[in-house]
């Protein structure tokens, strides 16, 4: 039972995106996609570089770093050295999709599956997503803290504040709790609270720092440690504890640590993310091809474009910038569905769990309960191995050369996908920073303590984040890398000289 | 969700763009120093013709990272690499030097952002460009002349009045309102002889019939005195006629006249000229953008001053002596005959290398002080020249001493001096004599 194709040509009505989209929203029912009810936002390109340069999101507070992103999107696609992004979808219920004017009807009905169907069902359904973001509140909170930072940049003018979101940004990767889950994001509730936060506060840190100094013969017994557990959260941290910090200093502290939690699930379920997205819209155009709701046309201009998202250069070729997070979790969803649907007797082998079950179920499952890490770990095949030909190479820094350390073969499997499982823990990728001692009786240092990882050493501009640590702390601030049996291996500080100095004194 | 479930599709096409013009402008204004460099830097290298382009940008990528906490190069690391072709376990190769792409190595201050070292460079647009350039000038006491220079008038339509000259007298308007007046007199006529009409009508029906022929005579009398009484109402009355409107608006003057006057003699080499040429051009375009009326009158002289347009005063050839006076001479005649001072701000900017007959220089001296300097609100004078200051300076800074709000006087000795030295004579000056 063949039907008449949706439409023919080039250009899109809103007409013509409410029927692709009642389309594609019924065969995603069909799927069992659960999602936010959606919101569907036409814009301009030059709106679409707008949305690009604060973070994605519809509204932010203003900082020159989003106006320098601004100008180098801006540049980058008046150059053409870049396509803009066909589509930019935000983590909120409703779930809101842009799309750009400039798109021809396929590629609108490409993005409607790929963003209001794929990553909105991805938000809703996966495990970090429900734990760590409330899609309910999220532009409500933006809201807010667009606000709050404006009425602070008139109090206190826009120069101190920059200082404090500079600085602030610079932790911006360790404003976040990565194993606690946080307080909800609730707008409403933080405008009441807000109040009662600053007295609170004010009122623990003083506290804190009322303690009048002892006497020598107690430095003896000094092993008090604060915090008692090194804090991974290095802004909350600040935030609660600094001692000289105004309270509505604290409060921004907080608006960019809550933005940056919000962003930490997304950071790490790209690869899944992008590749549920890509296995539904591929699944879901092709539904209405074979309902003959779209023509011919209409699937060779969206498979020109799919293959094009979902290519991966060599590891030789000019293109090559890393593994692309769409061809990897494309494939690996394509991958599990065949299989379920056709497992081979290495596959049995491998996955004797899954082999053979329904594979829409087992997709959701991994979707539900992965992130890229352990998504890979669980799920990354030997054929597909094979198909990608991926290796390993080893950079040991005390060698001259690097070294080919696994290949696609049977003894490589399992190590390739460790390797690249590793290579997508944050854990790894930033250094692992945390807070490790205040002296709470003495000159109100903070010491923060880097537990060395393979023996990497943390770049140059450490230094500089150290300054704006010490902008925030207000008194000396310390860095000590620490190799993992105790050894401290170098330090840094902020301010350099004058700890010297007072040593030599 | 249900299948019911309904997607709301919005056109926001018309919301608010440039929702990044603020996040922009803080950049920009983070970056000033930068950005002020780049464009001093094309004032001085560009040449004269396109020197108001927009312009490009760079900044050292070092100068405008946002540092974080991240890995530097070092340490033990394994990254996987898809598209192997004859690679098998144990192949060692060397480092790829230049670094970026290889997984930590690379030279030490790469960053882990991708763009290695790449300068950030940017586009300024054209209005920004001059922005920039033209940061914190402002041709002197304009202000304070703009205000006294509110005495000028101009003439604006104002809609329409029912009294006026005959020349101001709108026809159309005059005629519909005449015919407004006879058709709202003359209502009560037309009534009675529409309704007259109507009753010859039936009565026409009835003939042939005496009586009836009788009734429409008399019926077609009294049509006749109806349409008489019509007539008499005049065709055009006083009241009807309409003037057009127009009242005296104070404008407030921002009009100026700039003279360039500059020395084409023999002593002046193509190299001086050339930043004298500079110099006028950055005098011209920031005339053109402060002001909405702006004229500019070249003068060039050697031996002979003679007022000529754009073109000849950058680009004609020609050489002789100088005698700077002929040009103060010229320059003065010229702004007691087209440029009363109540009227026009005034500028003069005069270039030269300071070279003149021995002699002159007193004579400019004195022109300076009776003809020019009491009309003019600003007299600036560059001495492009390497060598010691020539007589014209010596006789300059003398005038300078007893005018010295509104004479200025520089020395320029190569280019990339013009563009400070412009600064420096046209900076905002917060107090001084009008």
């Amino acid at each position: 039972m063949k039907k008449e194709p949706i439409s023919t040509g080039a250009e899109w009505t809103f007409e013509l995106i409410q029927r692709y989209d009642a389309e594609i929203s019924r065969i995603a029912d069909s799927y069992g996609l659960d999602t936010y009810p959606n919101q569907i936002e036409i814009i301009t390109s030059e709106q679409m570089m707008d949305a690009y340069s604060s973070v994605g999101m519809p509204l932010n507070y203003n900082h020159w770093s989003f106006g320098k992103q601004f100008v180098e999107t801006e540049q980058n696609y008046k150059r053409g050295r870049m396509g803009l992004a066909y589509e930019i979808v935000i983590n909120s219920d409703p779930c809101i999709s842009y799309l750009m004017e400039e798109n021809t009807m396929t590629m609108q009905a490409l993005v409607i599956a790929h963003a209001c169907y794929g990553h909105n069902s991805f938000f809703k359904g996966n495990y970090l997503f429900r734990t760590w973001t409330d899609a309910t509140a999220i532009i409500d909170y933006l809201l807010f803290a667009k606000n709050y930072i404006r009425k602070c940049e008139e109090r206190h003018g826009a120069a101190e504040v920059e200082e404090i979101l500079d600085s602030c940004h610079a932790l911006m990767n360790y404003g976040v709790n990565r194993y606690q889950r946080p307080q909800p994001l609730t707008a409403a509730e933080e405008r009441e609270r807000q109040q009662a936060r600053e007295e609170y506060i004010q009122r623990h840190v003083n506290e804190l720092w009322n303690t009048i100094p002892q006497k020598e013969e107690d430095a003896s017994h000094k092993e008090i440690h604060f915090p008692a557990e090194p804090e991974e959260n290095i802004l909350y941290f600040v935030e609660k504890n600094a001692p000289l910090l105004e309270s509505w200093q604290r409060e921004i502290i907080r608006i960019v640590r809550k933005v940056s939690q919000y962003f930490y699930p997304q950071k790490q379920t790209q690869v899944m993310n992008e590749g549920w997205a890509c296995f539904w819209h591929y699944t879901l155009l092709h539904g209405l091809y074979d309902e003959g709701l779209v023509n011919d046309g209409f699937m060779m201009e969206f498979l020109h474009s799919h293959s094009s998202v979902v290519y991966q250069p060599p590891f030789d070729s000019p293109y090559f910038s890393g593994i692309n997070p769409y061809t990897l979790g494309y494939n690996m969803m394509n991958d599990i569905r065949r299989i379920c649907e056709h497992p081979t007797a290495e596959d049995r082998d491998w996955f004797p769990e899954i082999a053979g079950s329904d594979w829409n179920e087992t997709l959701h499952d991994a979707m539900r309960n992965y992130k890229d890490e352990s998504f890979i770990l669980q799920f990354l095949s030997p054929a597909l191995i094979r198909e990608l030909k991926l290796f390993t190479i080893m950079d040991d820094a005390e060698r001259p050369t690097l070294g080919v350390s696994s290949i696609h073969d049977e003894l490589g499997y399992q190590q390739i996908r460790e390797d690249l499982a590793a290579q997508y823990n944050l854990g790894n990728r930033e250094p692992n920073i945390q807070v490790y001692n205040v002296n709470v009786r003495g000159d109100r240092a903070l010491t923060l303590r880097h537990y060395v990882h393979s023996g990497q050493p943390l770049a140059d501009d450490g230094e500089e984040v150290l300054r704006h640590l010490h902008r925030l702390w207000g008194f000396d601030v310390h860095l000590e890398s620490v190799l993992p049996d105790g050894t401290v291996t170098s330090a840094i500080h902020c301010p350099v000289l004058q700890k010297d100095m007072i040593e030599q004194m | 969700m249900g299948i019911g479930s309904m997607s709301y599709i919005i056109d926001r096409r018309q919301n608010a763009k440039k929702k990044s013009t603020v996040n922009r402008q803080r950049f920009l204004k983070r970056y000033k120093k930068h950005i002020k460099e780049a464009v001093e830097d094309a004032v001085n290298s560009r040449s004269i013709t396109n020197i108001d382009q927009g312009g490009s940008v760079t900044i050292p990528r070092r100068d405008i990272s946002e540092p974080i906490f991240h890995h530097g190069p070092g340490g033990k690391t394994k990254r996987v690499f898809p598209g192997n072709k004859e690679f098998i376990v144990g192949d060692e190769f060397q480092r790829p030097s230049g670094g970026g792409g290889g997984g930590g190595s690379g030279d030490g201050s790469a960053s882990n952002q991708g763009e290695g070292m790449d300068d950030f460079t940017f586009q300024i647009s054209q209005e920004e460009f001059l922005d920039f350039m033209f940061d914190g000038l402002e041709l002197p006491y304009l202000v304070k002349k703009q205000l006294k220079n509110t005495t000028q008038f101009e003439t604006r339509r104002a809609g329409f009045t029912n009294s006026g000259a005959p020349e101001k007298i709108h026809i159309v308007r005059s005629l519909r309102s005449a015919q407004a007046r006879r058709v709202a007199l003359s209502g009560k006529e037309r009534r009675e002889i529409r309704e007259l009409e109507q009753e010859i009508e039936t009565l026409n029906s009835r003939l042939p019939d005496t009586e009836a022929e009788q009734q429409i005579l008399c019926l077609q009398e009294k049509i006749e005195a109806l349409q008489a009484r019509i007539k008499r109402i005049p065709w055009i009355d006083d009241f009807d006629i309409k003037y057009n409107n127009t009242i005296r608006v104070p404008v407030p003057s921002s009009k100026a006249v700039m003279f360039c006057v500059m020395d084409v003699s023999g002593s002046m080499t193509q190299s001086i000229k050339d930043i004298a040429k500079r110099f006028f051009v950055l005098l011209y375009l920031f005339l053109k953008r402060n002001y909405k009326q702006i004229e500019v009158v070249f003068v060039r002289h050697h031996t002979h001053a003679k007022e000529v347009d754009e073109q000849e005063f950058f680009y004609s050839r020609e050489t002789g002596g100088t005698i700077v006076s002929s040009a103060l001479k010229l320059t003065g005649e010229i702004l007691e005959e087209r440029y009363p001072a109540g009227d026009w701000n005034i500028y003069v900017a005069q270039a030269s290398d300071g070279d003149n007959w021995d002699g002159d220089s007193n004579i400019c001296g004195d022109l300076l002080q009776s003809k020019i300097l009491p009309n003019v609100q600003y007299f600036s004078y560059v001495e492009i020249t390497t060598g010691p200051h020539q007589n014209l300076w010596v006789e300059y800074e003398k005038v300078h001493s007893s005018w010295n709000d509104s004479f200025a006087m520089h020395q320029i000795t190569d280019a990339s001096e013009i563009y400070p030295v412009f600064r420096k004579l046209f900076e905002k000056k917060t107090e001084g004599a009008a």
